[in-house]
């Protein structure tokens, strides 16, 4: 199979990390396929992950695995113990990414000669970079939600009138939707903005996408520029409700076939453009009353969804994304499924998968039951049906809370205006 | 009340299921296209004229049927003026839509356009089962109704189709540019593609002599369209004719094999066809790929690639031929299909690639 450069000799994959909310057992499935796809290509593979419950620290998964905190002091360390000559930074999570973002600043990659695999470094800034996201979305036309920094009520006030209201008040360096509201009207901006000054020092004022239906694309793409959307997926809840909190419907369920291959050609387009190698997930708001949208963000690194559309769909992500981050094409790669096609393919499902989240919120004191914009989920079910229902039903029983499934009685509560929140709902159930 | 209604196949084998669109028989061959969107577009699509169509996505309905809105003269989103096929099979129908734009049901729609429908079908069975044994003849049976759809004359299906006089559409922003369409069932979203890109058109029907009277178009193209190229020989000598004259010219799915055919290339009918919106192709000529919307039975040859053409672009996972162009000649032509409509639209581009030759 062609490919562009010699392959490195020694390759780092910084790892899953430790299991906290927010941070799941995804990124161990990813690391383990993406050093099966080193290893098979006789590359010498070494491994940092300080979890050692997980799969891919297991004996014969990587020739040197280091159980170590995914710092850039150990992860240096490593670099030069094991004269390390390319590094993947995008099979262990934000952790992985941030870490890999920070030896890269500092210098360590180039001091050592590491050769970033996948994705350059400047378009992983570029999506994680809010300004820079904003202006390289810009220049190809592809639309992003309206938003200003701003220091002052003034500003504010200045900010929400041109951006038009509802608008989105967000604290900047707040943890926990701390200074954080939607506001209709200037009256109403008045009444809070003193209360939000108080409590954080800046303001990001935005348009409000408040009911926007919540849809996301993984996409893979080759360094020659072929891509190809594996799976697209829609969460019952809007946005406002973060994903890891919601049902998650794939394939899309709500859209036509314009709007699905609109936002399929806006990912195509906005990877290609950003320079991205390898895989990563684009999240959409999108107006349920017309064809309006906005690019919410893009991970450009394996992510929560990506492990999901993997299972739902059968195709590979990490493995694969692996495999394009040495180098290959994905019209070379095979199809590992059916061994004779390659892996340029979109899989057509003929069934429908429903992912319901897991909490545990009992071992929390005082901790809010509803769900919002924060993940408290623990974990979660992946349920295929030949339809949406059977799949629901299955995704609810499993869940493991001693639910049927959905009943009559879940029902009438569904339908009430606490629709989207699961937990409220399983608890009333018990 | 739903009546019963199932599906009876050319090999003896049924599949009972729920009638939810108008209650008649029909008889037709039986295709299967796996898009999981885009129901509105397939149904209108005239390459399906005469078919019955079985759906692999099992959730059908969801969106509902859209406003018809006017672009141009053409009914948006619809692919024709109106549902082509010959019958609907799916596995689970949705009554109640949920969609902005929609106005009615799918049922209500197949109803309308008396057009028969079966859900509740077993249709992975029912696909894996095209797929071993080849396509087959079909035939809906309704229980307790014995009206029956008129059926369709496959060896002359395209003039069915066709458009019966000359259309003009001037591009919204004209660049100049004026492209005779040969119509033998052409998608609405071709002419679309063609006026978005300032181009006007003159839409002819199939059996239009093109190949002597151009009326000073610039270029010609050839549309998509059902049935079998070899029953079309009178578009294949207008074609042989356009070609001695050097005129630039396209092909898209049916078009292609007929241009195929009259520059001395052959075709064949294929197993079971392609009909989806994930088919991967491959360009052997220049280092592009994309993912395709496809829907055809037929297939030219690839150990018959006429002679002063290349083959252009290859299926990645059958390795079916997928285009072709000429060497020196403004020719090209794509079995797949480049306006999407249902389906990936970055093969778009290939009608650039056309405009750049005229």
């Amino acid at each position: 199979m062609e490919r562009e450069r010699s392959f490195p000799k020694s390759v780092l994959v910084l790892g899953s990390g430790a299991l906290k909310i927010g941070e799941a057992g995804e990124f161990d499935y990813s690391g383990s396929q993406a050093l099966k796809a080193l290893r098979e290509e006789g590359i010498r593979t070494v491994l940092i992950n300080p979890n050692i419950a997980t799969i891919q620290t297991s004996e014969g998964m990587a020739d040197e695995v280091y159980l170590l905190p995914i710092t850039p002091q150990f992860v240096e360390d490593v670099i030069k113990r094991e004269k390390i000559d390319g590094i993947l930074l995008s099979f262990g999570g934000q952790t992985a990414l941030n870490c890999g973002l920070e030896l890269y600043d500092s210098g360590v990659l180039s001091k050592y000669g590491v050769r970033v695999l996948g994705t350059p470094i400047e378009a992983i800034r570029d999506t994680e970079d809010r300004d820079l996201f904003k202006k390289r979305l810009g220049e190809i036309g592809v639309r992003v939600a309206k938003s200003r920094a701003c220091r002052s009520p003034e500003e504010v006030r200045e900010a929400a009138g041109d951006i038009g209201y509802p608008v989105m008040l967000r604290g900047a360096f707040a943890l926990g939707g701390l200074g954080s509201a939607i506001v209709e009207s200037e009256s109403e901006l008045n009444d809070i903005i003193g209360v939000i000054f108080s409590m954080v020092p800046q303001v990001l004022v935005e348009e409000s996408l408040k009911g926007f239906k919540e849809i996301e694309y993984e996409v893979v793409i080759d360094r020659h520029g072929n891509g190809i959307t594996v799976c697209n997926m829609e969460n019952m809840d809007p946005i406002g409700i973060h994903t890891g909190e919601s049902i998650v419907v794939a394939p899309s369920q709500t859209l036509n076939n314009y709007e699905y291959h609109m936002l399929r050609e806006i990912a195509l387009r906005t990877i290609r453009h950003l320079g991205i190698v390898g895989e990563c997930n684009i999240q959409y708001a999108l107006d349920p009353n017309s064809d309006d949208y906005r690019v919410i963000e893009v991970n450009a690194r394996l992510s929560r969804s990506s492990a999901l559309a993997s299972k739902a769909t059968g195709y590979p992500l990490a493995y694969v994304a692996a495999k394009l981050a040495l180098g290959f094409s994905l019209t070379d790669l095979p199809n590992k499924i059916t061994q004779k096609t390659k892996a340029f393919f979109e899989p057509a499902l003929d069934y429908c998968v429903v992912k319901v989240p897991r909490w545990d919120l009992e071992k929390f004191a005082k901790v809010e039951k509803t769900i919002g914009s924060s993940m408290k989920s623990v974990g979660e079910v992946m349920a295929i049906g030949r339809d949406f229902l059977s799949a629901l039903q299955k995704a609810l029983r499993m869940i493991g809370v001693g639910v049927e499934g959905l009943t009559v009685r879940l029902w009438s509560m569904w339908t009430s205006e606490r629709l989207s929140q699961m937990q409220v709902l399983i608890e009333s159930l018990r | 009340m739903k009546r019963r209604a199932r599906l009876v196949l050319e090999d003896g084998s049924i599949y009972e299921g729920v009638s939810f669109g108008f209650d008649t028989n029909s008889d037709g061959e039986v295709v299967f296209n796996t898009g999981m969107t885009g129901y509105v577009e397939t149904l209108t699509d005239p390459s399906y004229r005469g078919q019955i169509l079985v759906l692999t996505y099992p959730l059908i309905g969801n969106y509902g049927v859209p406003r018809e809105t006017l672009h141009s003269g053409l009914p948006h989103p619809y692919e024709s003026p109106a549902m082509q096929i010959q019958g609907l099979v799916v596995s689970r129908y949705e009554d109640s839509y949920s969609h902005f734009a929609a106005e009615k049901s799918l049922g209500e729609w197949l109803i309308e356009s008396r057009t028969p429908a079966i859900m509740n079908v077993d249709t992975r069975s029912l696909t894996k089962r095209i797929r071993e044994r080849g396509t087959m003849r079909g035939r809906v049976v309704v229980d307790g109704v014995s009206v029956q759809k008129e059926s369709v004359d496959m060896s002359r299906v395209v003039s069915i189709v066709s458009a019966k006089g000359i259309y003009r559409y001037s591009a919204p922003t004209p660049s100049g540019k004026r492209i005779m369409l040969v119509d033998c069932g052409v998608k609405h979203n071709i002419i679309r593609s063609l006026l978005n890109r300032g181009v006007d058109i003159i839409r002819v029907p199939y059996d239009f002599d093109f190949g002597s009277e151009d009326m000073d178009a610039d270029g010609i193209l050839i549309s998509n369209g059902p049935g079998d190229p070899k029953d079309l020989k009178g578009i294949v000598r207008n074609i042989q004719l356009t070609i001695k004259k050097k005129k630039p010219l396209m092909g898209i799915c049916l078009g292609h094999q007929l241009i195929a055919l009259a520059a001395d290339g052959d075709t064949y009918k294929m197993r079971y066809g392609h009909r989806s919106q994930n088919q991967p192709v491959k360009s052997l000529i220049e280092n592009v790929s994309f993912i395709t919307s496809q829907n055809h039975g037929y297939a030219v040859r690839r150990d018959r690639i006429p002679p002063g053409f290349m083959e252009w672009f290859v299926n990645v996972n059958d390795g079916t031929n997928e285009g072709i162009r000429h060497k020196n000649l403004p020719v090209i032509s794509t079995q797949f299909h480049p306006e999407a409509f249902p389906g990936p639209t970055e093969a778009g581009i290939l009608f650039d690639e056309f405009l750049d030759l005229l």
